[in-house]
């Protein structure tokens, strides 16, 4: 009934596969995905714990509309500690597998200790194995999932898993599922990596059930007419996918450009949703091919997209000439903008090796960017770079270094350790654009102040998706705020934090908030689970997991100190835009949402929130 | 006035809300491995293709069936009758298409009836790649979408 009730234990140390009762009680307090995963990694592992060790837990969960026909309703998480930052990390995908997680009967796989050997987790409904991966260690993405299919004659087989980043130990490897939906951030890769597990396979054949089947169809078909006549949801994102923003957020002054020493980038037409429908190349084909939609959603922001054959990146190596994931927001500011390039071809070849070798691109471009940076001020050498030219703008060395990231080859070796580390190693912490040593993404928070106080107080470091202010910052929803002050921050921020982590723990994606407030998903979810799911119980369950995560990163060793921002947004005030003269005002937000929270000044739950919370 | 499915793949994005509507409506539950339509996923080509039975007027599956358990009703739709279906599968070799199949949880072979006359399927595509229209009007769209561009050019040269 919304929940499969079941739970997939596999212990690779041992070897072993176990089914066991979801805890019911847990469920209705934590609902599912993240919320609910994040209650069994709490309770089942030392928060101190190296991220690397076999001490590590990692749990991919699905949530109770995962399944569904709730439009998005296809989403899991991978749960686990994450190597990038130490904090939690909570990394959600879309595509298919989640989905098919589901049919084969699972609420989530919680996978524990370390395989001797290379395995893969084989999963067709209730039957789970953990099978020789030899052949497939050192193998992309795309060819896993290829000899996945292939070994087990089955092309309804859909696979998550990584790439060779991910075995490189690259600290921002990602989980790709179904070639190039990724649960992308914080270094899940490399946990699943260190684990030596390859990929897991699923095949389901069954369904997937409601509590109130009249009520929930009648909640989602509701909910389905209001994506579809909201201009975000219903037209802008089909039509632009995120990119939908590249522009609009140039013109806020608020677009991170070349590591964050400016707020606009002269490029980034080049590089937005309009470049990418634009004819381009002898074919006069544009870019961008189509649009699809991952599992169950009316949405369908994804963009498939094409490398120009004629391109240097791809001239004779025909296995990329075929249409693959193209740039979302993140990935062509990252790739783009923080690095200076302005070659709409060379940030999608760069993504296409983003997917197929398992890397985050949004920490990868980011940290190229810190790199290009001590690159031109001469701390970083060619012989450091093996020779490899980091000048802002180039092309070339974006396209390369993508390339050796992947293999940890040369300089792609220390690229691989992200930003944080990079900079830390050379001399030059203040250029590290990280929050708890994650790069932030696209969004600088001079120009948008609301972000500065998300990046600064995210539970799995710089961050997004953990409350997207940006809605009200910039697009006036659910209601305009003005993005240069920062009076009203704390508890827009606080709003927003709570609402997505339940949103998070629903199995539905966060896009739909664009049109979606809770009172549009609350009857979804409480047609497809027993009891009562009003909006106010997933405020509940969302302040709830907030908390939960805030106290494993301070059992972790995390502190009010680390709830900050690089130098740079706190001294160094925006040079053009709207936001020119500005700096982050996290300062004196920072007090303020303490004491929202329910928080000490520093920055530690009180009791009576614990209390409140039933924490 | 007879009806038929109509499907434009050029504009499915691969969401599978038609899986999860017929096999809701045929299951009871969601499960598209039961569903009577597939939606196919050319991935390389950045191409969707929605596929379902599309009813021939002379029907492989029909002929095929030794006990006359597929009957063509009054929409010209190819009913499978359980009570008379002994599932000896005859049919899904018989269709070209692959679009009859065996259900081992019943022990009887599925197929798209066009729920009767309304199709769940249709009615969950959000952006119309499949469409429930006039069977002897289903290439207008088509046809006018192509007229269009063949107009254009004379019209410039004027």
């Amino acid at each position: 009934m919304g929940w499969t009730g079941k739970v997939l234990r596999v212990d690779l140390t041992k070897g072993k596969c176990a089914s066991e009762d979801l805890n019911k009680e847990w469920a209705d307090q934590y609902m599912g995905q993240r919320g609910l995963a994040s209650k069994y990694l709490s309770e089942e592992m030392d928060p101190k714990a190296d991220p690397l060790s076999p001490d590590n837990k990692m749990i991919f969960a699905t949530g109770p509309l995962t399944g569904t026909c709730a439009s998005t309703g296809g989403r899991y998480s991978v749960i686990t500690k994450g190597p990038l930052t130490g904090a939690i990390a909570c990394s959600n995908s879309g595509g298919y597998w989640g989905a098919e997680l589901k049919f084969a009967g699972w609420d989530m796989i919680i996978l524990e200790g370390k395989s001797k050997k290379p395995v893969y987790l084989c999963i067709t409904d209730d039957k789970a194995e953990l099978l020789d991966a030899s052949e497939i260690w050192g193998k992309s993405v795309w060819d896993t999932d290829a000899w996945i299919k292939t070994r087990h004659q089955d092309p309804q087989m859909h696979v998550s898993g990584i790439g060779i980043a991910g075995e490189n130990g690259v600290l921002f490897s990602c989980i790709i599922n179904d070639l190039h939906r990724a649960a992308g951030r914080s270094g899940v890769g490399a946990v699943m990596g260190s684990k030596n597990l390859k990929a897991i396979a699923v095949r389901g054949t069954g369904g997937v059930k409601v509590d109130d089947f009249p009520a929930f169809l009648a909640a989602t078909s509701a909910a389905k007419e209001v994506l579809a006549e909201n201009a975000v949801t219903g037209e802008g994102l089909p039509t632009f996918g995120t990119q939908v923003l590249m522009n609009v957020i140039n013109e806020a002054g608020a677009l991170p450009t070349r590591n964050t020493r400016d707020v606009q980038f002269d490029g980034a037409h080049d590089i937005s949703a309009e470049a990418m429908a634009e004819p381009s190349g002898k074919n006069g084909k544009p870019n961008l091919l189509a649009n699809q939609a991952c599992f169950g959603c009316t949405i369908a922001c994804g963009r498939i997209s094409k490398v120009n054959e004629e391109h240097y990146t791809v001239q004779n190596k025909p296995e990329y000439w075929h249409a693959s994931g193209g740039l979302e927001y993140e990935a062509a500011w990252a790739l783009g903008a923080a690095t200076g390039v302005n070659d709409l071809d060379a940030l999608t070849y760069a993504n296409f090796i983003c997917n197929e070798q398992g890397i985050d691109p949004i920490s990868f471009g980011a940290t190229v960017g810190a790199a290009m940076e001590m690159y031109e001020d001469g701390t970083l050498t060619d012989k450091d770079t093996g020779g490899l030219k980091l000048k802002f703008g180039s092309a070339e060395a974006l396209t390369t270094a993508v390339e050796l990231t992947g293999k940890a080859e040369g300089f792609g070796a220390e690229l691989g350790l992200g930003s944080k580390r990079l900079c830390d190693k050379y001399g030059k912490p203040e250029l590290s654009m990280t929050v708890k040593g994650q790069e932030f993404p696209a969004y600088d928070p001079r120009g948008i102040q609301g972000m500065g106080l998300t990046y600064a107080t995210s539970n799995r470091g710089a961050c997004h998706l953990r409350s997207y202010t940006v809605s009200s910052e910039i697009l006036g929803i659910p209601e305009k705020t003005d993005p240069l002050v920062t009076d009203g921050k704390a508890d827009l921020v606080k709003a927003f934090q709570d609402a997505t982590a339940a949103v998070d723990s629903s199995g539905l994606c966060v896009f739909t908030t664009f049109a979606w407030t809770l009172e549009d998903i609350a009857p979804q979810i409480d047609g497809a689970l027993p009891g009562e799911w009003s909006v106010d119980k997933l405020l509940e369950v969302g302040e709830r997991v907030w908390n939960l995560e805030r106290q494993f990163n301070l059992q972790a060793g995390f502190t009010a100190k680390d709830d900050n921002l690089p130098k740079r947004l706190l001294k160094d005030a925006a040079k053009t835009g709207p936001a020119k003269g500005l700096v982050s005002g996290l300062k004196k937000m920072l007090p303020e949402y303490y004491a929202a929270r329910g928080w000490t000044k520093e920055g530690v739950p009180t009791n009576e929130t614990l209390n409140r919370l039933a924490l | 006035m007879l009806k038929a499915l109509v499907i434009d793949p050029g504009k499915c994005t691969g969401c599978k809300q038609c899986e999860l509507a017929c096999s809701y409506v045929k299951e009871g539950e969601f499960n598209p491995a039961k569903s009577r339509i597939r939606v196919f996923d050319f991935h390389q080509d950045a191409r969707f293709v929605p596929y379902t039975c599309t009813q021939c007027a002379e029907a492989w599956c029909q002929q095929a069936c030794p006990v006359n358990a597929i009957t063509t009703n009054e929409w010209g739709v190819k009913e499978v009758h359980d009570s008379l279906c002994v599932g000896c599968k005859v049919c899904t070799i018989a269709c070209p298409f692959g679009t009859v199949n065996y259900n081992a949880s019943t022990g009887k072979v599925i197929k798209c009836d066009e729920c009767g006359g309304d199709p769940a399927c249709a009615k969950a595509c959000p952006t119309d790649a499949i469409t429930y229209t006039d069977i002897e009007q289903a290439g207008f769209d088509k046809m006018r979408h192509w007229a269009a561009q063949t107009d254009a050019g004379s019209r410039a040269g004027h």
